[in-house]
């Protein structure tokens, strides 16, 4: 098995397991005011890596105080894991929430500087207070170490959704589940924030729209509803409705555009939905908060016999517009609205993850973002898929595409030959005659053996740290090739963490 | 005018007149023998030019010498470089640019370093590359494969236990190289069914499809069995298919001639008619170590009339199935039932006296069947040219006077282990056609049969005698006089063989392999005299030879430059004579037990010395007296070490040890 899927799964494994957070936050917090670990570390650092190795720092630092270690199992191998390279993270956004944490620990490390000051006071007073002081400091650093985490897990993407379940999972710090995580989406989403600011409240952030989901109150059906009808404008393809069995509309340009539908008549709120209009009108008088009022508008309709409306685009000359020949009807309004905006607009919102994918429908950026960067079965056509049947499936079908073997391995391949091999072959031709220029040789090798081992705490960035404490290795260079099963082999015998050898197969 | 004639006659070279189509055609028939194609070459400069662009296929022992080789034969199509144990990407490049558009072929195969750059030269400038052989090479990964498929007229791929190669690979290949017709992906324990499916619905034209010990299911086999031109299709040890999932597929593969679904333990007579279906061309299957053979999987077989090959070995049988066999429509040609339980007189009767065509047959180790099947076999199939029947125990030696009598073509027989003696060997020397004869621990044999088989086999190419302790030095004598074209023969622990064996044994010019282990009498006297009169002698294995000394290594190392391998544990070698053995540029594989006179020292300059080698065994004791830097040095040169620390045994009397060796049996 893979070092590096392992690894992982121990990231993984572990975290979850910090079950007893009381336990936790009090190794975490001696660990953490240990003031010489931490500016050890950091005087190592070199600078362009900063932002990078400090979140490798305070991730290993929380991994190392959580003293559950998992037993190594063999474990199945999770596929989302392996996506789980350290490429996409936005390290701005990293620095943000890290300065942000760090003011918090401060601002705690103070109060209980005062607590210790006042304590010498007030000797022989009851525990009642100091009771207070713990729950208050506890409280403060449970919710640093969640928003740590989370900010870990934003660092890895996969990682973050197994947290987002054992967060919530852990009733204690349940109610932090929804603070937490629009947050960290944030960090990500930073670029995307001010177009999403018009929406106000109805645009939120995806997490918090699977969190009301999983509510199951009645807004989370209209969600699931508008999920599904964004699909629906595909699927319809097949429908055949004979024309004049169905009457057709069509909205201007400007209603289509238009960024609310449902407006408050008392205040004048605008919202996408009626379901959040109702929600609205709560606030504005007891009338509104009846069952009958809050309930879905039913629909009359049922005694009459109901004609069915369809949908046309405004736009002359589309294939979805009254006027086209072959004309493709539409069948909710908010078809019309993805179809205007997907095929006549602007796409005007970009992936800030990728910057290459841009979309005009907003939902379709949200769908995009959470799987952009784990697409990793790439075809040589550029084409990206989540998953490997789907790139194969591809390159069966078209004729002249091959899959695209990923960079790094290309990167490491040709490096390997101009240093390490070819290097060592000329040595080797010249060692032939005399024993003394086989020191030269010999020294080659033992580098480029370092290189790997170096490679390898580099690869494992956040884990081996707190495994093995290389410490000194990262003052090599770094390495050009990744490779060899002595590497890895040389890496397990020096971490003693490790019961299992991975070379072998 | 007389003056004149001599000087014309010396200007004139016969040769001259000829045209290079004879002189190729000559060289063709010299092609048996290496030694012959050198003294032609050495013979003028003329006959070097001939020499050098009449040869197609190099297998060069070392890289560096590479460039130079291959500057001398401008016409290599073959090449390979299986010997080195090392190949560099700059001696790919090179070979690349050498041999352009002449190279068809080339086997890298058990040697190391290269990678995909290397590969990509040879994809790029060889465009008439069509076969690769790249098996072993377990760190090559997908890359080297993205490099391979740039090789667009591919049309044979070996990949054997090329382990870090995934799917994406295998694609890059399957969509690269469009015309592969043998592709062996045996151990790429890396590629599943998404790879191997693609394989088989991009390149349309394989008909050899090598999917040993893949972890695949039956979810790539409906594109396979698609395959138009498919005729040998191996799915050795394919334990993810199974009847359930074999039974979906509609139908088999029509083309297919050839089926090796051995080890694949959950495929059972369902499974193995649906893959079968359709295939009416039938005609080798190999079922071993699969699930039991009963009647019903013989039935389900009944019908396929091409079926000329089945090797059920290792498999339970039962009576019933080997009498359905005995009713199959097809006439049977090769039959192997080697440790087959359940195989019974009655069973293997009925089998033999339905197929009379039978070539070759192989019963080792059906310890049931007694004179009762050997009478049945030998009545009935009269043309067989191989019997294997190794450890019929129950097998009298009367039986074996029938064989001579009936059986006289028989090219190949084994009877390692039983009960013959020199009345049944006197009768087997009727089989004038015999070439591999094998007597190792026949105890009842003694010279008087062998010089029977001296007499009336001389085509005799292989002889084992291993254990055999009756035989003594007459007997070898009559052989080595009666059989000319020996090219191996093993008298290990024939205690009392001597050097006139050896001497006589000299004679046998063609002598590729001697196996000697344990003849404590052979001195290094013996040895010179094989080394001399055997140019060709590639094995040589004197462990436990103690009079085997320095004397007989220096002959050796100066006549048989031929010698590969050598085992001299136990001998009384010292470092001098191990130092001379390194004059032998194609020594490889060396193996130094116990040497008692053997120093760190001298060891460190023969392994030095002797830079060809690649498999070095010795006393574990040497990894920490020799030099560490030396060994990564002589490691980093291609050699492998194997550090051995076994404790010396005494050698058991020859008897008494096969009787150890029958108790240990069940």
């Amino acid at each position: 098995m893979d070092l590096k899927e392992r690894v992982c799964g121990e990231l993984q494994k572990e975290v979850p397991k910090g079950a007893s957070f009381t336990n936790f936050n009090t190794q975490h917090q001696q660990k953490w005011e240990d003031p010489s670990s931490t500016s050890d570390y950091s005087t190592r650092i070199e600078p362009p890596f900063q932002a990078f190795n400090q979140t490798s720092q305070t991730q290993s630092l929380l991994l190392c105080n959580n003293q559950i270690k998992v037993p190594m199992q063999d474990g199945s191998v999770n596929d989302l894991l392996q996506a789980s390279k350290i490429q996409d993270w936005d390290p701005s956004a990293m620095l943000n929430n890290l300065s942000f944490l760090g003011q918090k620990i401060h601002q705690l490390q103070d109060l209980v500087y005062l607590i210790i000051g006042r304590k010498g006071q007030v000797l022989g007073r009851p525990d009642e207070l100091l009771v207070q002081q713990q729950q208050l400091v506890t409280a403060d650093l449970t919710s640093i170490i969640v928003q740590l985490i989370s900010t870990a897990g934003s660092l890895l993407p996969s990682v973050k959704q197994t947290l987002s379940a054992a967060t919530t999972s852990l009733g204690q710090c349940g109610e932090y589940g929804g603070v937490v995580f629009p947050s960290s989406a944030q960090g990500l989403n930073d670029g995307v924030q001010p177009q999403n600011a018009g929406g106000s409240k109805v645009s939120e952030p995806p997490n918090s729209v699977d969190i009301t989901s999983n509510n199951g109150n009645e807004q989370s059906n209209h969600i699931i509803e508008e999920h599904e009808l964004k699909d629906e404008e595909d699927a319809e393809e097949g429908e055949n409705l004979l024309p004049g069995t169905y009457e057709i509309l069509q909205l201007e340009k400007e209603e289509i555009l238009a960024p609310h539908t449902h407006f408050c008549t008392i205040c004048g709120k605008g919202f996408k939905r009626d379901a959040n209009l109702r929600m609205h009108m709560r606030g504005h008088g007891d009338e509104y908060k009846t069952p009958g009022a809050l309930a879905k508008p039913t629909k009359e309709s049922s005694s009459e016999p109901t004609i069915i409306k369809r949908y046309s685009c405004p736009y002359a000359g589309c294939k979805r517009n009254k006027d086209h020949k072959k004309f493709q009807p539409l069948k909710t309004i908010l078809c019309v609205k993805n179809h205007y905006k997907r095929t006549h607009c602007d796409k005007s919102y970009i992936c800030s993850r990728c910057n290459t994918k841009k979309f005009s429908v907003i939902a379709d950026l949200k769908t995009h973002e959470k799987h952009c960067g784990k697409d990793k079965w790439l075809c040589s056509c550029g084409t990206t898929f989540s998953r490997k049947d789907k790139l194969f499936g591809h390159i069966t079908l078209f004729q002249g595409h091959t899959p695209a073997i990923p960079s790094d391995e290309i990167k490491a391949a040709p490096a390997g030959t101009s240093d390490g091999a070819t290097n060592k072959v000329g040595s080797v031709n010249f060692n032939l005659s005399s024993y003394v220029s086989s020191e030269s040789e010999v020294q080659s090798s033992s580098m480029d053996i370092k290189g790997g081992i170096d490679d390898a705490v580099g690869y494992f960035s956040p884990l081996s740290f707190d495994t093995c404490n290389f410490g000194g290795f990262h003052e090599f260079p770094r390495p050009t090739f990744d490779d060899s099963e002595s590497s890895f082999a040389f890496l397990l015998s020096s971490s003693c963490n490790y019961s299992q050898k991975s070379g072998e197969e | 005018m007389k003056k004149q004639k001599p000087d014309n006659l010396k200007g004139f070279n016969p040769f001259n007149q000829l045209p290079q189509e004879i002189i190729f055609t000559i060289l063709d028939l010299l092609n048996s023998n290496p030694l012959d194609i050198k003294s032609f070459s050495l013979a003028c400069k003329s006959f070097y030019a001939a020499e050098s662009k009449h040869r197609t296929s190099l297998k060069p022992l070392r890289q560096e010498h590479l460039p130079s080789i291959l500057s001398r034969y401008p016409n290599i199509a073959h090449l390979h470089l299986t010997r080195c144990s090392r190949v560099s990407d700059t001696c790919l490049s090179f070979v690349s640019h050498a041999c352009a558009s002449s190279l068809r072929s080339i086997d890298l195969s058990r040697t190391h370093l290269f990678s995909a750059s290397g590969l990509l030269g040879l994809a790029l400038n060889c465009n008439n590359l069509v076969e690769i052989d790249l098996s072993n090479a377990t760190e090559l990964k997908d890359s080297a494969m993205a490099a391979v498929s740039q090789a667009k007229n591919l049309e044979k791929l070996w990949l054997a236990r090329c382990k870090s190669v995934t799917d994406l690979g295998v694609g890059c290949v399957a969509v690269g190289c469009r015309k592969l017709k043998s592709i062996c992906l045996k151990w790429c324990l890396g590629i599943g069914d998404l790879g191997v499916g693609l394989l088989a619905v991009k390149c349309n034209h394989i008909c050899y499809l090598d999917l040993s010990y893949l972890p695949i299911t039956s979810k790539c086999l409906s594109p396979i069995l698609k395959l138009q031109h498919l005729e040998d299709l191996v799915l050795e040890g394919c334990f993810g298919i199974d009847d359930d999932s074999l039974a979906v597929l509609k139908h088999g593969c029509n083309s297919l001639k050839s089926l090796d679904v051995s080890t694949c333990q959950n495929i059972s007579h369902n499974g193995l008619s649906s893959l079968v279906s359709g295939a009416v061309g039938l005609q080798q299957l190999t079922l071993a170590h699969g699930s039991p053979v009963t009647s019903s999987l013989a039935d389900s077989l009944k019908k396929f009339s091409m079926l000329q090959s089945v090797k059920l070995d290792g498999c339970l049988i039962s009576y019933d199935g080997l009498k359905t066999i005995g009713n199959w429509c097809a006439s049977l040609r090769e039959l192997s039932l080697s440790k087959c339980s359940g195989v019974t007189d009655e069973g293997l009767s009925s089998i033999v006296t339905r197929h009379k065509d039978l070539r070759k047959l192989d019963i080792t180790c059906c310890r049931k069947i007694t004179d009762v099947s050997i009478s049945r076999i030998t009545n009935s199939c009269n043309s067989l040219t191989s019997l294997r029947m190794e450890s019929c125990t129950l097998v009298s030696r009367e039986a074996f006077v029938l064989i001579g009598q009936r059986c006289h073509l028989l090219e190949e027989l084994d009877l390692t282990d039983n009960e013959i003696d020199d009345k049944g060997l006197k009768y087997i020397s009727r089989c004038s056609q015999l070439s591999n004869l094998k007597l190792g621990i026949c105890l009842n044999i003694t010279d008087e049969g062998l010089i029977h088989i001296g007499r009336g086999c001389s085509k005799l190419l292989e002889l084992d005698l291993y254990r055999s302790v009756e035989i003594t030095d007459s007997g070898i004598i009559a052989i080595a006089q009666g059989c000319p074209g020996l090219e191996m023969i093993n008298i290990a622990y024939c205690k009392d063989i001597t050097d006139h064996s050896l001497l006589s044994l000299s004679k046998c010019s063609r002598l590729k392999t001697l196996e000697s282990r344990g003849c404590s009498m052979i001195t290094s006297l013996g040895l010179t005299a094989v080394a001399v009169g055997c140019k060709e002698l590639t094995k040589l294995d004197v462990k436990k030879c103690p009079n085997i000394d320095d004397a007989g290594m220096l002959p050796l190392a100066h006549f048989s430059q031929n010698l590969r391998q050598i085992n001299l544990s136990h001998s009384s070698v010292t470092d001098i004579g191990l130092l001379s053995l390194a004059g032998i540029s194609c020594l490889q594989n060396i193996t130094i037990l116990h040497l008692k006179s053997l120093t760190p020292t001298g060891l460190a300059a023969v392994l030095l010395a002797c830079g060809g080698l690649t498999k070095v065994k010795l006393q574990a004791e040497f990894k920490w007296l020799l030099p560490h830097r030396l060994i990564e040095h002589l490691e980093a040169r291609g050699c492998t070490f194997q550090w051995r620390d076994k404790v010396l045994q005494v050698e058991l009397d020859p008897k008494c040890w096969k009787l150890r060796l029958e108790d240990l049996m069940p």
